[in-house]
């Protein structure tokens, strides 16, 4: 348990090893660690971004979607509205139309009777006049007179 | 390896605290040799045979065993934490360099949190310090006789192989401390040294003798307390190891046949390669069953029957013990380690710091 020599020893290879640490292990070491450190940092930032680029690009997404979803139930509503509107029109063209057939239909009814009227008239002041010829003709007789006008009226 | 009588157990302990020391005898020392006794004519430096040599030597000795075990552990760090360094790259780490990153940062993270003055050399002096205490604690879970024994059968006389045991490995390491320490002390405070040596903690000039007197006792205090409290504790630690070494030994002696056996045939001398031979048969069992070409019944008694062979059951119990001890022991020696950095960490940054 002698102190000797060695403890001189002992402090000069302590001073080399420090030395030799201090300029060719720590530094070195110490350096890509937090090189490495910097990295990782910047590349956890770049994801972090990423996620929330992603997370932007999600809402833009969505948005659009409804948009377009919106948009479409639009130009629905717009067709169903349109057709709707295509049918009422057909429907009171159709009842136009058919109203004015049957004014037509009414009047050329009219005059058909109109001109059955005129021709009945005609026939009947032609018959009534033959009528009172076969009378004046046959003198009365009750019975045959009788027998005439019936007949006339009959022809009525 | 000792016998049951005190004397060889003293002898052991003492071939064990041993240095292998190279230095100078001084002239007219009395060597006494395998020849005779031989009266030296000039100073001579040579290798010491022995306790009483060796303390002849006086200041102008070194501890072989120590300088080389220790500069060979700090070649070992420098080495390794170097091809690391080299290896380093800002990409992903692996294996052993994901290892020494976490040893780094660790140290890192100590310094920066008890150092805040600006001074390049702390962190890797931090570094320096712990992995090179822990390497040089760690030689210290090595069986405690294998080297030594197998140093023996080289021809060396004495080895001891874990030089933070030796006082002036770490009082070396607490004054380098301490030479950083007055360093900066003067570099950053200039007069503030003295006026902080004498002014505190009474300011007045009638108490400059006083305060000097106490501010340089506790500035001494800082590395004596540094190299005696590692030293103390891997000296304890290694001590332990070696007395249950020696109930291991004691175990060979009661032991079953084959302990005495060895002792008739081969002599005290050779247990330990003994030893050696029956770790390596149980290795060997214990492989095979690994391998799966033994089953574990047979493992188990081949491996005690081993044990009765080499020295019954006292001898496993020891063993154990061993085992147990260097489990506690590396939380010791890492904790060690730890120590001796952070205080130097703290040490240096008081040096930085204006007030105290």
């Amino acid at each position: 348990m002698n102190i000797n020599l060695t403890l001189f020893g002992q402090m000069v290879t302590f001073a080399i090893f420090v030395w030799f640490c201090m300029k060719f292990v720590w530094p070195v070491i110490l350096q890509a660690m937090e090189e490495r450190e910097q990295k990782i940092a910047d590349g956890l930032d770049a994801a972090d971004r990423a996620m929330r680029d992603l997370e932007v690009a999600k809402g833009k997404a969505t948005d659009q979607m409804k948009e377009a979803k919106q948009e479409a139930a639009g130009i629905v509503d717009q067709a169903n509205k349109r057709a709707n509107q295509i049918i009422d029109e057909a429907k009171q063209q159709a009842t136009a139309e058919g109203d004015r057939l049957k004014v037509a239909a009414e009047a050329e009814i009219e005059q058909e009777i109109n001109r059955a009227k005129e021709e009945l008239r005609a026939s009947v002041a032609g018959l009534a006049l033959a009528g009172a010829e076969k009378v004046l003709e046959a003198s009365i007789d009750e019975k045959a007179n009788r027998a005439l006008v019936d007949k006339l009226a009959s022809q009525l | 390896m000792a016998g049951e009588n005190p004397a060889s157990t003293t002898e052991y302990i003492q071939h064990h605290l041993q240095n292998l020391v190279y230095g100078k005898l001084p002239e007219g020392f009395e060597r006494h040799t395998e020849a005779g006794a031989e009266v030296l004519t000039a100073d001579t430096w040579t290798m010491a045979h022995g306790a009483a040599e060796a303390a002849a030597m006086g200041f102008w000795a070194i501890h072989v065993d120590s300088m080389a075990w220790s500069i060979g552990l700090g070649i070992i760090f420098c080495w390794l934490f170097r091809r690391a360094a080299v290896r380093a790259t800002t990409g992903v780490p692996t294996g052993f360099l994901n290892f020494v990153e976490l040893v780094v940062g660790f140290i890192d993270g100590s310094v920066k949190d008890s150092f805040h003055g600006k001074n390049k050399m702390v962190a890797p002096l931090a570094l320096t310090i712990f992995v090179w205490i822990f390497l040089m604690n760690l030689m210290d879970l090595l069986p405690v006789d294998l080297i030594p024994k197998l140093m023996v059968l080289a021809g060396v006389e004495y080895q001891k192989i874990v030089p933070s045991t030796d006082p002036n490995i770490t009082m070396g390491m607490a004054l380098g401390v301490f030479v950083l320490m007055l360093y900066y002390n003067i570099k950053i405070k200039g007069t503030g040294f003295i006026k902080e040596l004498t002014m505190h903690p009474f300011n007045h000039w009638a108490f400059i003798p006083i305060n000097l007197f106490m501010e340089l006792v506790g500035l001494l205090a800082k590395p004596f307390s540094l190299g005696l409290r590692l030293f103390g504790n891997m000296y304890a630690g290694e001590m332990i190891f070696i007395l249950i070494a020696m109930m291991f030994a004691a175990g060979a002696g009661t032991g079953v046949l084959f302990g005495g056996l060895n002792a008739q045939l081969f002599g005290t001398e050779t247990s330990g390669i003994f030893w050696l031979a029956i770790f390596i048969l149980v290795c060997g069992v214990c492989w095979m069953n690994l391998q799966g070409k033994i089953s574990t019944g047979r493992t188990v008694l081949l491996t005690l029957g081993l044990l009765t062979v080499a020295g019954g059951v006292f001898a496993l119990g020891g063993g154990l013990m061993q085992w147990g001890w260097a489990i506690f022991h590396i939380l010791v020696i890492t904790l060690q380690a730890f120590i001796f950095m952070v205080l130097t960490i703290v040490y240096l940054s008081m040096a930085h710091e204006e007030d105290h």
